[in-house]
């Protein structure tokens, strides 16, 4: 036993097997608590859902915050490519193609200027991507004049949306395959590419990733592109699912997302993170709302909770951080 | 003898030709010449904020000059980046060690130039396997808390300068650069980086050292050039000046701000 737990396994694995337990406890109160509703399939083909819409950004995020920088703009970057997709959906009578590239490339072009913003100019991400999370949406609002846009006519029954949210053999919701497919393969460029081991090298030291080669300004541009991609991505999902596009679409998105990371174990100074650790974090922030109902507590509990999970999870992985120094 | 060697036979691998670099309104270095022989080694030396570090930056990519020329191997050459300045054969052990932390050290050695196959991913078994080999071949770490999986973080000063060292080895490079590598080191690990210093000129590896001790300075280098704000002040071979001598005129620059060169 005494083997087991001095394992390199476990010693180089400290977050994940942390964020594991936390999550597994969490899910036995929710058990334990409402069997009634955790027993049976309905909640977790409601969480399978819902999680896969800021999950993917969360798990395209935690390369941003690795490198000790954040996105602030992404809900906003939902928004205005949402905005775009429904717009050409609509004006070309349902051609996917367009809409699916103009989308995702002013996904990628916002996260650009994002990216130009921080290396380029020399703003701290905090401070540009507010910046940005404001004019975003500002355009949205500017051009959609405060009306959604239903895109059913053209988006229900299409292949499209039997791709992006059908229901697999009537149970699983196809998103959630997709988040976990996307998720395994961003572990991997994040822990087996050139590209994550530079993201790594950039957020625990600049100076020193840069002596060592590493060009620094093009690694954190790429970061803040991706997460622009992604943050189209995940818009594009929700409005297979919705079948609409509302002008606040993404602006919920900012604290589920971000908690999913930082409870997930990434570490805020960069340098170090897991995207398994914001997996789970997923599962939990995603969880919680849900889970807190079910358990006969009033919706006014939710916040609270989640606080108490947010900050529960940081102070661990801190204290785990200052054993190692 | 040695001296004469250099300055008659020796085949060049570096010059320097009036080079400056400023940081906004800051001149940190005024018309710098410098040249540096096959199998030499050349101590650069000058009071803290010289322009040392500014100086061994521009040749290894990390800075760019704002004028000025550079040759490697009689070319003329405009050095924009780390990895090209790698690529030419020049590698450098920093002063401020430039090893992430957090890292394991298979990554740090091999970061900014991984092994990867045509997709980009690592060849993580081939990375570590060669980081084995440097750490028990290069740098001679017996110690068996190493490995190639321990980050960084808990090395001791001399272990990350070895770490540094074994890389700078293993890329097989014609130019090294050492800056200031025995700083905060025991008195043990400062002496294998003296002998490390002096084995490169067997191999016809040429060095850029830079040390505050004379001592070190003096029993490591052929050659001695001295740095004062940003300018070249004086210049000595080995066997040209001695030990105490070359002591003497730190000592004077630094109370007069000038130095005494007899022609
Ligand atoms: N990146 C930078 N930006 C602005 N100023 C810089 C930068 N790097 C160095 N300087 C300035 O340039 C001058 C020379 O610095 P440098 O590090 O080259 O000196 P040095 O000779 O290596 O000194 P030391 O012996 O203390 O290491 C200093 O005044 C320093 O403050
Ligand atoms: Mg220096």
């Amino acid at each position: 036993m005494n083997n087991l737990f001095n394992s390199y396994f476990v010693k180089t694995h400290k977050l994940e097997i942390s964020i594991t337990i936390i999550a597994l406890v969490l899910f036995l109160i929710y058990f334990l608590g409402a069997p009634h509703v955790f027993t049976r399939f309905p909640i977790y083909r409601a969480f399978m859902q819902s999680m896969p819409f800021f999950g993917i950004i969360a798990i395209s995020a935690t390369f941003v915050v690795t490198l000790g920088e954040i996105d602030l703009s992404f809900p906003s970057i939902v928004g205005i490519t949402s905005l775009t997709f429904g717009m050409v959906l609509t004006s070309t009578d349902g051609n996917f193609y367009v809409a699916f590239i103009l989308a995702t490339s002013l996904g990628m072009f916002a996260g650009l200027i994002n990216g130009l913003l921080v290396t380029k100019i020399g703003i701290p991400s905090i401070v540009a991507t507010i910046g940005t999370l404001f004019f975003w949406r500002g355009l949205v609002n500017v051009i959609s004049q405060g009306s959604g846009i239903a895109i059913v006519d053209v988006a229900d029954g299409t292949w499209q949306h039997a791709m992006f949210v059908q229901k697999l053999f009537g149970k699983i919701p196809a998103q959630f395959i997709w988040f976990i497919v996307l998720t395994a393969l961003m572990q991997w460029i994040y822990r087996y590419h050139k590209f994550g081991n530079h993201i790594h090298f950039v957020g625990d030291n600049k100076a020193s990733a840069q002596m060592m080669g590493i060009n620094v300004d093009r690694v954190k541009i790429i970061a803040f592109v991706q997460l622009g991609f992604f943050s189209a991505l995940a818009g594009i999902f929700t409005m297979y699912e919705m079948l609409y596009f509302w002008p606040t679409q993404g602006s919920g998105l900012m604290l589920t997302t971000l908690a999913a990371v930082f409870v997930g174990g990434t570490s805020v100074f960069g340098g170090k993170g897991t995207i398994f650790g914001t997996f789970i974090g997923v599962l939990i922030i995603g969880s919680l709302e849900s889970g807190i109902v079910a358990l006969g507590l009033s919706g006014f509990y939710v916040q609270f909770i989640n606080g108490l999970m947010i900050t529960a999870a940081v102070t661990i992985y801190a204290l785990i951080q200052r054993k190692k120094t | 003898m040695a001296g004469l060697y250099f300055f008659y036979m020796a085949e060049e691998l570096l010059r320097l030709e009036n080079i400056y670099k400023n940081f906004g309104n800051v001149k940190v270095l005024k018309d710098v010449n410098l040249n540096i022989k096959k199998g030499e080694v050349v101590a650069l030396i000058g009071d803290n904020g010289a322009g040392k570090s500014t100086l061994i930056k521009v040749i290894t990519g990390v800075h760019r000059p704002n004028s000025g020329k550079v040759f490697f191997k009689n070319e003329e050459v405009n050095i924009k980046s780390v990895s090209q300045s790698r690529k030419m054969g020049i590698e450098a052990v920093y002063q401020e060690r430039a090893l992430c932390d957090q890292q394991e050290l298979y990554r740090n050695i091999f970061a900014g130039r991984e092994i990867t196959n045509s997709l980009g991913f690592l060849k993580i078994k081939q990375q570590r396997k060669e980081a084995e080999k440097i750490l028990r071949d290069y740098i001679g770490f017996t110690s068996k808390a190493i490995t190639v999986d321990s980050t960084v973080m808990g090395l001791s000063g001399g272990e990350k300068q070895g770490v540094a060292f074994g890389r700078s080895l293993y890329f097989n490079s014609d130019l090294i650069v050492l800056d200031e590598p025995t700083m905060g080191l025991s008195i043990q690990e400062t002496e294998k980086v003296l002998n490390f210093v002096r084995g490169l000129k067997n191999e016809n590896k040429s060095a850029i050292f830079i040390d505050h001790n004379i001592i070190h300075v003096y029993g490591a280098a052929d050659r001695f050039v001295i740095l004062d704000r940003g300018e070249v002040v004086g210049e000595f071979m080995k066997d040209e000046i001695t030990r105490e001598e070359l002591v003497q005129k730190m000592i004077e620059l630094h109370e007069s701000g000038k130095i005494e060169v007899e022609a």
